[in-house]
């Protein structure tokens, strides 16, 4: 009661109780506690995935770029490099950390180059569980992977058969955002059908992205409208830059061709800001579906497989990944037909089943 | 109609008609008057004819007019009544933009997605080439032109060996020639399937070569003119073009590919000159479009975006006029005979040696990669 006074704004009415102070309090709890968000960023190589998060955070994570050449990348591996900074805005505090990927997608043969990254996306889940069932809960680091921003080519005609295997991999683990690199070269309509293209394609498979909230119903209407302009503009078609040009007598920040010059922050031009949007006013939302969903999926499952006192088949049938139990299944339909036929060679009888 | 000599120093033709017949007779009647001058006029014969001296007599030396540069005009007329033949391959990810280039170039619907009603671009699960083929006329000079083109290459997620089908593709048409060439009876004029050109996309990342548009390009500037283009550069600024430029130049160097013009088939100086400029600038950023607008009040070739117009033939924009001058107006020809001089040289070449080293004909041998005629083997005899 004594916090309605700080505000002034609800003297002492009848009735009043005064817990509707509460979320002040979280509020300026968290304010001093500070904010951590972990942001993947996967793609292949020269889509600007550095250039978009230095834009989209206003910082400068790659200072020293070293680009390998091509013998290099020949014999590398998918490395992880995560770059921590803290970010301060009136008084709220950001410690972003960024994982990059670079080596994603190099090599002629890209069969293996999601495993290093699901194994880290694990790690991360793995070393907090490992701290919540610890005996000292007080300073749990959150290192887990909140958000993973999937980049993919404005090149193609929709999404590469890579693009479509490491997201089924790794949709039941993570947040995936897909955006549309370097969307200045695309015109407006080759814009719009490569994004039907790709829900279509998404679809198709069945892979899970991350689906925004729709607003509540109490919420204001231009945040509905808001939450439903951002809800139809994914995936986002995006361009990064940290030059500043001017136009027009303002410095703006845009990419300068003979032809025109290309804004960053112009939403006409691409949908940069909306991405901005979406990352600022949902990280609280991305942060809830990661820990209740995917750390409780990668929690039960570990717990299960560590007590499980059957035979490993039967439990990993249980939780694993619809893909996991399809391919299972189509191997032992494999080895029942191989049996069917041995058998048959040999005795021409019915055959058994197991 | 049998032309007066002196009157030949007019440069433009007289013979009306093509019959071939009648130029068979100009040719003697030209010699025969030659001959003439020599005979009737008291100077001393036109050439000093000692064989030991540098033999080159330049038109001014000469005493009368001649006529010889009127072969330029027959061989014109040949060439034109023949026809050329152009065979030109593209190679590059799906999506990059190779079809709508080459429709561009060639400013008709030559490529695949123009033939084949209801296209759906689905990424193919092999590389399997398509060639189509086009008879294009301007001016009276037909062209037959060939696209060959690759769906599927580097689009997998194992890309391992995607430009093993291209590379026998290549060497098929060098068989096929080599045997065309070998049989007793041999066509006047043998159809020329090989591969003049191939023009290798690279998508524009601003980095550098990939690991496989190293591993193609090894393989395949040995035995065939590649010309890298940078494809899609309108996302490129123009510093970024730059830097891009020289980075896969590097690389290029680097690994030792040799890309069109090699600077080996240099004939003379002039040819350096020019090729050294045009080397400069390799690869070529581009963009292609068969979409026009209205640009200044003219109707020009572009992409229209929020931004402004992309104008496809304006230099400053993007160098596809630089490749199509390359490809078309001043290269065409040696593009052509470099594939026929030099790459299906090396290829015949080898092809003997390897039948001389199993003791063979070559009648005997299969093809490199397939099928034995045993017919063709049985005609050779």
């Amino acid at each position: 009661m004594s916090q309605s006074g700080e505000k002034g704004k609800f003297p002492e009415t009848a009735g009043y109780v005064g817990f509707a102070n509460l979320p002040n309090q979280v509020h300026r709890k968290s304010v001093k506690k500070g904010f951590e968000f972990t942001l993947m960023v996967v793609g292949e190589s020269g889509l600007g995935k550095s250039t978009l998060i230095n834009s989209l955070f206003l910082t400068d994570l790659y200072p020293e770029r070293y680009i390998p050449g091509a013998a290099e990348k020949i014999e590398r591996t998918v490395q992880i490099e995560a770059s921590t900074v803290e970010i301060e805005e009136r008084g709220v505090k950001l410690r972003l950390t960024v994982v990059d990927t670079p080596g994603y997608g190099d090599a002629i043969n890209s069969q293996d180059c999601f495993k290093t990254i699901i194994q880290y996306i694990d790690n991360q889940f793995e070393r907090y569980l490992h701290d919540e069932s610890g005996l000292n809960r007080r300073h749990i680091v959150d290192n887990r992977v909140h958000c993973c921003f999937y980049f993919i080519s404005p090149f193609g005609h929709g999404l590469k058969p890579l693009d479509v295997e490491f997201m089924k991999a790794i949709h039941s683990k993570v947040n995936i955002v897909p955006v549309i690199a370097k969307a200045d070269t695309l015109t407006l309509r080759e814009r719009d059908r490569l994004k039907r293209r790709i829900l279509d394609e998404i679809g198709e498979h069945g892979i899970r992205i991350y689906q925004l909230p729709d607003a509540d119903s109490d919420e204001d209407e231009e945040f509905k409208e808001q939450t439903r302009v951002l809800k139809a503009s994914i995936p986002f078609a995006v361009i990064g830059s940290n030059q500043l040009i001017e136009v027009k007598g303002k410095k703006i920040r845009g990419r300068l061709y003979p032809w025109g010059v290309v804004e960053v922050e112009n939403p006409e031009h691409n949908d940069f800001l909306k991405l901005r949007t979406m990352l600022v006013t949902h990280m609280q939302d991305l942060q809830e579906v990661t820990q209740d969903l995917h750390y409780e999926n990668f929690r039960s499952e570990r717990l299960k497989r560590a007590g499980s006192v059957q035979s490993n088949r039967v439990v990993e049938e249980e939780v694993m990944d619809k893909d996991q139990i399809l391919m299972e299944k189509e191997a032992e339909l494999r080895r029942m037909q191989q049996m069917i036929a041995q058998m048959q060679a040999q005795m021409k009888m019915k055959p058994g089943d197991d | 109609m049998i032309p007066q000599t002196r009157s030949l120093t007019t440069s433009t033709p007289i013979y009306t008609t093509q019959d071939l017949q009648l130029e068979v007779e100009v040719e003697a009647s030209v010699q025969m008057e030659e001959r003439e001058g020599e005979d009737g006029v008291e100077q001393p014969p036109l050439c000093p004819i000692d064989p030991n001296t540098q033999g080159i007599i330049k038109g001014r030396d000469l005493f009368g007019y001649v006529g010889i540069e009127a072969v330029l005009d027959q061989m014109r007329r040949k060439t034109m009544k023949a026809g050329f033949e152009f065979n030109i391959m593209v190679v590059g990810q799906s999506g990059l933009g190779k079809s709508t280039l080459v429709n561009t170039l060639f400013k008709s619907k030559v490529s695949r997605k123009s033939c084949t009603p209801n296209y759906e671009e689905k990424i193919s699960k092999t590389v399997n080439l398509q060639s189509i083929c086009h008879v294009i006329e301007e001016k009276g000079v037909k062209m037959k032109l060939t696209v060959i083109d690759t769906p599927g290459f580097g689009d997998q997620i194992n890309n391992e060996n995607c430009w093993e089908p291209i590379v026998k593709y290549v060497n098929e048409q060098y068989e096929k020639y080599l045997r065309e060439e070998q049989h007793v009876n041999r066509k006047r004029r043998i159809p020329d399937t090989r591969v003049h050109c191939c023009v290798y996309f690279l998508p524009a990342t601003g980095h550098r070569l990939r690991p496989i548009d190293v591993e193609f390009m090894k393989r395949l500037g040995h035995i065939v003119s590649i010309v890298p283009v940078i494809a899609k550069a309108d996302t490129l600024t123009m510093e970024e073009r730059l830097e891009f430029k020289q980075r896969i130049r590097q690389d290029l160097e680097a690994n030792g590919i040799r890309v069109y013009p090699q600077k080996e088939y240099d004939e003379d100086a002039e040819d350096r000159i020019l090729n050294d400029k045009i080397r400069e600038n390799i690869p070529f950023a581009v963009v292609g479009t068969d979409k026009e607008h209205q640009v200044n009040g003219n109707k020009v070739l572009g992409r229209k975006t929020k931004w402004g117009i992309i104008e496809v033939e304006n230099v400053a924009h993007c160098e596809f006029a630089n490749l199509r001058d390359l490809l078309i107006r001043s290269h065409l020809q040696d593009l052509k005979d470099v594939t026929h001089n030099i790459h299906y040289e090396t290829y015949r070449v080898r092809r003997l040696n390897e039948s001389n080293a199993n003791g063979l004909g070559l009648s005997a041998l299969s093809l490199e990669n397939g099928t034995f005629d045993k017919n063709e083997a049985e005609s050779q005899l």
